[in-house]
């Protein structure tokens, strides 16, 4: 059984499902249409601002607001693309056909994550213009200092997140449980935590934490984070090879 | 080919497969029978590798399944007709089953003709009733030509039309030299399909005969006769060297005799008799009989009923399982 057959069967099973198109245009249009609003609004603030928020004022990540909300559209991608297998019992007969699990899990991972990271990029690269457009004066542009690392990186972040989810729902299976885990935990959980100074040292390594890191351009006032951009990244890169492990190794060990 | 040898799977204290061996042979339909809860589908999640044995070993044509390259071009198996994403439409359902296989894409068209689903290929899984949702299953396990099949309770909530095809089909398959393993839990069923029968009961092995075999040991057969001059029609057959058994109610039983037989014999007698019936015990009484002990959930006891769908197409084994005692009772389901 050659990977591409494997491959080639992955990416029939997701262009063939509505979720899959519903999940990936959310993801873009929240993304875009938020990061267009917010760059826009905070145009008309810039005048009323005090002078250390217009030093630290970063007009890339400003464009990327939207992605706070359009990145639970790509957990829902992720986890959709692995947890209906389950939810369906579809699982039987694809791990019949293929039953090597290691390819199987692999091939779905795969199709999946550039079906992301062609979105992710997209997304990322439309909201940057969209957003400096409506910043007018106030934007860059992708030839300024950092500004093409973060763009590139703000498509990355996406493709990451969608991966995580796909290691997290490979984990538990209900898309339920999830969903019920990773949208409170991204949404709010994470930010607490990383905002909340007794827990700041900690939550800065949190997956989305560590990750969006990439998407910041212009440096913060009294900085102290131990890690860089793509260190950043990296992090939340070690979390999604750990997630994908995870659910691997579960998925070897148990009964389909 | 599918050899079980030392089958085993425990879940916790449970034991659900104990300790199975036996053979599915090529060119003949193996019926698969047990009761609910017997281990049937356990067994045959272990033969595609779903579920990992406990202990034992289960070989396909002498590999395991995992080290079977495109293993669908090899078994075909139906499990269960609602595994399928019900958001996908059927022609892709099976397309991305092809694909992994390398099965060509013109294969898809064949078994969805097949199985007579062309007109609703384009039509998502979910809205199937389950009757086309078996047939998709069915096209899922022809898709790959394969030399064994696998069908785990096919006719279930089938109507009698769908039941009759899924039995055309079987045998057909079988005919074409193909190994067909199917399970079920009516004997009835099994009567009418299978040429080999294997038995379980809480996971462990109650027969493994073929069809004739467990007919010719089963099935006994008895004459039923009433009669006001009950000693002279002992005598009678005393002379003929006929021993019948009094059963109470005036009632006497000649255990393996013939109906026509034995009225002869009163006839020259001038024995008047009131009644002169042959009786049979049914497959299905034979089958309750070996699993009784190994029924997992027992329903209380109700009035003998003959199981839904009973008189259907029976007239091919009535004369040669059942007879006119209609005192088959369906098993105890859970």
């Amino acid at each position: 059984m050659a990977a591409t057959q494997v491959i080639r069967s992955e990416w029939t099973k997701i262009r063939s499902v509505a979720s899959t198109v519903w999940t990936l245009s959310l993801a873009v249009v929240v993304t875009v249409a938020l990061g267009t609003l917010i760059s826009a609004l905070s145009k008309n603030e810039f005048g009323d601002m005090p002078p250390q928020e217009r030093l630290s004022f970063d007009p890339t990540l400003l464009s990327f607001a939207g992605m706070t909300l359009g990145q639970l559209a790509m957990i829902v991608f992720g986890v959709l693309v692995v947890s209906n297998e389950y939810s369906t019992g579809m699982i039987r007969t694809s791990l019949a056909a293929v039953p090597r699990r290691a390819a199987f899990l692999a091939s779905k991972v795969a199709v999946a994550t550039g079906l992301a990271l062609v979105v992710g990029m997209a997304t990322s690269f439309a909201t940057f213009f969209l957003g400096q457009a409506m910043l007018g004066s106030l934007g860059t542009s992708l030839g300024a200092p950092g500004v093409l690392r973060a763009v590139i990186g703000g498509g990355l972040y996406m493709t990451l997140i969608a991966m995580f989810s796909m290691g997290v729902a490979a984990m538990l299976r209900s898309p339920m449980l999830s969903l019920g885990i990773l949208m409170p935990f991204f949404f709010l959980i994470s930010n607490i935590l990383g905002n909340v100074s007794v827990t700041k040292k900690v939550g800065r390594f949190l997956p989305d934490q560590a990750g969006s890191r990439i998407m910041e351009v212009i440096p913060r006032v009294r900085d102290d984070t131990p890690y860089g951009p793509w260190g950043g990244l990296g992090i939340m890169a070690l979390w999604v090879i750990a997630a994908l492990a995870g659910g691997y190794a579960l998925l070897r060990k148990r009964d389909a | 080919m599918i050899e079980l040898s030392g089958l085993t799977k425990r879940y916790g204290e449970k034991v659900a497969v104990d300790d199975l061996t036996f053979t599915v042979r090529p060119g003949i339909v193996t019926g698969f029978l047990g009761p609910n809860g017997a281990g049937k589908s356990t067994t045959m999640r272990m033969i595609l590798g779903l579920d990992h044995p406990t202990a034992g070993d289960v070989r396909i044509d002498g590999r395991h399944y995992h080290e079977l390259a495109d293993p669908l071009t090899y078994i075909g198996a139906l499990l269960d007709a609602k595994a399928v994403h019900g958001g996908r439409r059927a022609y892709h359902h099976l397309l991305c089953l092809a694909q992994s296989n390398g099965i060509p894409t013109g294969r898809v068209h064949e078994v969805l003709e097949t199985v007579g689903l062309t007109a609703v290929a384009r039509k998502k899984a979910k809205g199937f009733s389950l009757g086309m949702s078996q047939r998709l299953g069915i096209a899922g396990a022809l898709l790959g030509d394969p030399r064994i099949l696998m069908f785990d309770e096919p006719v279930n909530g089938l109507d009698p039309e769908g039941i009759h095809w899924i039995r055309g089909l079987m045998k057909s398959l079988a005919t074409q030299g193909r190994t067909v393993f199917v399970s079920s839990h009516l004997m009835s069923e099994m009567a009418l399909t299978a040429d080999h029968l294997v038995v379980i009961g809480q996971g462990r092995l109650l027969a493994d005969t073929s069809m004739a075999d467990f007919i010719e040991c089963n099935s006994r057969s008895c004459v039923r006769i009433r009669t006001p001059d009950r000693e002279r029609l002992l005598d009678a057959l005393h002379g003929a060297g006929i021993t019948a058994v009094e059963t109470g109610d005036g009632l006497l039983e000649v255990e393996g005799g013939k109906a026509e037989h034995i009225g002869e014999l009163a006839a020259r007698h001038h024995v008047v008799l009131h009644e002169l019936s042959s009786r049979r015990s049914s497959l299905e009484e034979a089958f309750m009989r070996l699993t009784a002990p190994s029924v997992e959930y027992h329903a209380r006891t109700e009035p003998p009923e003959r199981p839904w769908g009973a008189d259907w197409d029976t007239g091919t084994w009535r004369g040669a399982a059942d007879t006119a005692d209609p005192a088959t009772k369906t098993t105890a389901e859970g």
